[in-house]
């Protein structure tokens, strides 16, 4: 029986804007993927709670508020406590490049910025899942 | 007893959530964890919501599973959306509505795409709901997904099955047709902050009256408006008593035989189809055989037959 790779998409924090989160889930619902999206306003216990209870394989987190590097680096904090290190997090919004690097050794795998190519993260997703 | 099948009893959450990737994928691993925890299950009321898509199925889940909290009771939900038959992907929104539910330890959800089932299901339900039964929530509550006129499995798995509508859905003649209206345990009208909602009563309980003329129990119709928590305390109490009924008619363990049933035919059922379309030697047959059906050099009942021949014998 083939595995299905399960996606969480959400948007942390206080960020009304998920216009690109539902395209993103529907790029990756038309991949294949099982997508669970949990709406607005997230807090990261709530995000990280649901990945355990959806066993998901990825996180992915939408962000234009500006606050992607207080909460991206909760999130991928809150996995590492929990040992949820199988768990791939990928991020996107509007990031300026300098935080980048900076979220990528926070744990933030993958960023994808405005522009990105939805089929470049369908790419990058079923590259770095672990089997 | 396998160290999963521990976890899972003590109420783990990532064990739970870990056993039911595994039986959603069928994987070969999970039969010996739910063999171990079988004997530890049945405790669970297992409750199935089913109606039409945008009824408000969700919402109402959260409403329900709220007043359980507070009667001090654990959930556990199980929240189905189709899988795309193109894609076989799927977007699973329904905890957007369960947004209250996200910081209690006292609830598990978990969503789930139907991967190629029509009842409204899922194949692995019943194994899903066995894990959540097993880890000892005392409320289980599955969600189909939002339904036509005829998808009705949910009678299989669940013992008391409400069946949501709305007002608004058409005249006398929707309700006395076959299917989803003849499964209820207990009739929701929802959004009962809309107009319309007295005709809606009004027609099922006349369906009601007809159809439980002969029985012991009246089908209650009971009204509901899930985005105020308004009729949330009296539908909780209306299941109870449908428990209790059950208990007393005998009819529980007649409920409980028919999913198990129903599970036994789906464990084999995937089984089967596994063997017959996944084993590489079976599957370079079925090729050839849908060859020879398109070129008209074979009918598709021989076909099966040869198929079903290699098994049988």
């Amino acid at each position: 029986m083939e595995r299905k790779i399960r996606v969480l998409v959400a948007k942390p924090g206080l960020d009304g804007h998920d216009r690109g989160a539902k395209i993103v889930a529907r790029a990756l619902r038309n991949a294949g993927m099982e997508v669970i999206y949990t709406g607005l306003h997230q807090t990261a216990d709530m995000i990280v709670e649901t990945a355990v209870q959806e066993d998901v394989d990825v996180i992915g987190l939408s962000l234009l508020s500006g606050a992607h590097m207080t909460l991206f680096r909760d999130i991928t904090k809150l996995l590492k406590d929990k040992d949820m290190r199988d768990v791939l997090v990928v991020g996107g919004g509007v990031i300026p490049e300098e935080d980048v690097p900076v979220l990528k050794k926070a744990g933030v795998a993958g960023v994808f910025g405005p522009g990105t190519r939805t089929e470049d993260i369908v790419d990058f997703i079923r590259k770095n899942v672990k089997p | 007893m396998n160290d999963v099948a521990s976890k899972v009893l003590t109420g783990d959450p990532r064990s739970i959530a870990r056993l039911i990737t595994l039986v959603e994928n069928s994987s070969p691993e999970a039969a010996s964890t739910m063999k171990d925890i079988h004997p530890h299950t049945g405790n669970a009321h297992v409750i199935g919501i089913t109606g039409v898509m945008g009824g408000g199925k969700s919402t109402l889940i959260c409403e329900i599973t709220r007043e359980y909290r507070k009667q001090g009771k654990t959930v556990g939900i199980i929240a189905i959306d189709p899988t795309s038959p193109f894609s076989g992907g799927a977007l699973l929104g329904d905890r957007v509505r369960m947004v209250k539910l996200a910081m209690d330890e006292g609830v598990f959800i978990r969503s789930m795409g139907t991967r190629g089932m029509l009842g409204g299901l899922t194949s692995a339900v019943y194994d899903v709901v066995e894990i959540l039964d097993a880890s000892g929530k005392d409320v289980v509550i599955v969600e189909t997904v939002g339904v036509g006129q005829a998808e009705v499995d949910v009678i299989k798995v669940a013992d008391t099955t409400l069946v949501v509508l709305v007002p608004g859905l058409g005249d006398s003649i929707q309700t006395i047709k076959a299917g989803v209206m003849e499964i209820a345990d207990i009739y929701i009208i929802n959004k009962a902050d809309r107009p319309g909602v007295d005709q809606a009563v009004a027609e099922v309980e006349s369906l009601v009256d007809i159809e439980c003329s002969n029985r012991d129990r009246k089908i209650p119709v009971l009204t509901t408006s899930a985005k105020n928590g308004k009729g949330i305390v009296a539908l909780v109490d209306e299941i109870k008593k449908h428990k209790e009924y059950l208990k007393k008619s005998k009819e529980f363990d007649v409920q409980r035989r028919k999913r198990y049933e129903g599970e036994l035919v789906e464990i084999i059922r995937k089984r089967l189809m596994n063997f017959i379309f996944d084993e590489s030697k079976f599957k370079d047959k079925v090729e050839l055989l849908i060859d020879q059906i398109f070129k008209k050099e074979m009918d598709p009942y021989t076909a099966a037959d040869e198929i079903l021949g290699k098994i049988l014998k």
